[in-house]
């Protein structure tokens, strides 16, 4: 998977957020054996602790589970994950309402726009 | 114990303080990035450890000991310059540093070479800049040591080979060791440290780690760096 990573937000805040990422839009399908640590930090070109650090994170959040001996797995839990996908489509919702405002759309312009651009999305 | 620990550690050169009463000390599992201007004491602090330099003030220990015969055998150094015989091949080297160091691990060195289809009968002056710091960089990453010294090892390499050096450095990650590296080239290794510290005219200005500054200053290191040390 491709990884970025912005300048002005700690690195293992944002290993949390894009591994949750790849796991509600099933790009870690659940029951998906995580590689190692050290092999993820090294794909990431990030350092291990940092990353062993967002998959306890995640661990806490119950997105993804050790087992001593095998590795850490996605969660094969669907409504951990469903629970997640809707915190993330919300914030979403909210990221992209909060900039139409700034724009000065009023909500029904806005649902206008909304219901206009599904549309031509239906038609082509 | 700390791995490396400085108490007031000052070195002169004439009238040159090249360090000041550093005092600082690292841990096993750490990967931190010495970080300051050109002519900062970052490669002094090196060699010190190295036992390259004695010290005019203060003393410097590695796991307790000062830098000497004992040491030399759990320190791995990466000059800032390259140090290996240009007649000598690939073979050769290994040999050497087979028989210099007892923890160095031929094959995983040749392993590493082998990747990189490096072929072991090239000499070390036929090789490309990037070639040779990537040969350098797996002899010195090849031996199990407790503690790495890597000065500028991405100094001047291209973003194919700098990104290659850095990945073997997370590879070779031991929990029991600890790597320092040297840079000024801050943007490019911030990622993989855990830790920094700043250095200036041979003061430590700043010990702390990655995302505590990203998380404190909303910046990257890098960005923090460039508001500390704007010219």
């Amino acid at each position: 998977m491709d990884w970025n990573f912005r300048g002005d937000l700690p690195i293992y805040s944002q290993l949390v957020e894009q591994i949750r990422l790849a796991i509600i839009s099933g790009v870690f399908p659940p029951g998906q054996r995580l590689a190692s640590v050290r092999d993820m930090a090294a794909e990431a070109g990030v350092n291990p602790n940092t990353m062993q650090r967002a998959l306890q994170d995640l661990e806490r959040e119950g997105m993804v589970c050790s087992q001593r001996t095998t590795g850490r797995f996605v969660t094969e839990d669907p409504n951990i994950i469903e629970q997640a996908k809707k915190q993330y489509a919300e914030e979403q919702i909210r990221a992209f309402l909060e900039t139409m405002r700034k724009l000065g759309y009023p909500r029904e312009a806005i649902l206008t726009l909304l219901k206009e651009e599904e549309k031509e999305n239906a038609d082509t | 114990m700390p791995i490396l620990e400085c108490r007031e550690l000052s070195k002169r050169f004439g009238s040159v303080q090249a360090l000041d009463e550093v005092s600082l000390t690292l841990e096993a599992g750490r990967v931190v990035g010495l970080l300051g201007p050109n002519g900062s004491g970052k490669t002094t602090l090196l060699k010190l450890a190295n036992g390259l330099l004695t010290p005019t003030d203060g003393e410097i220990l590695i796991e307790g000991l000062a830098p000497g015969k004992e040491t030399h055998s759990v320190v791995s150094y990466l000059p800032d310059r390259p140090y290996l015989a240009e007649w000598m091949k690939v073979r050769q080297l290994l040999d050497l540093f087979e028989d210099f160091y007892d923890d160095f691990d031929r094959n995983k060195a040749t392993e590493m070479l082998l990747r990189l289809s490096i072929d072991e009968e090239m000499r070390i002056k036929e090789m490309s800049k990037g070639t040779r710091e990537k040969a350098q960089l797996i002899l010195v990453m090849s031996r199990k040591a407790k503690l790495y010294l890597l000065d500028e090892p991405i100094g001047g390499v291209d973003p194919a080979t700098r990104d290659y050096i850095l990945e073997t450095i997370i590879r070779n990650y031991n929990p029991e060791a600890a790597v320092v590296i040297s840079t000024h080239l801050i943007a490019d290794v911030e990622q993989v440290l855990d830790d920094v510290i700043f250095i200036n005219q041979g003061k430590i200005m700043l010990q702390s780690s990655v995302d505590a500054i990203r998380e404190e200053h909303g910046m990257s290191v890098d960005q923090y760096f460039r508001e500390v040390f704007r010219c």
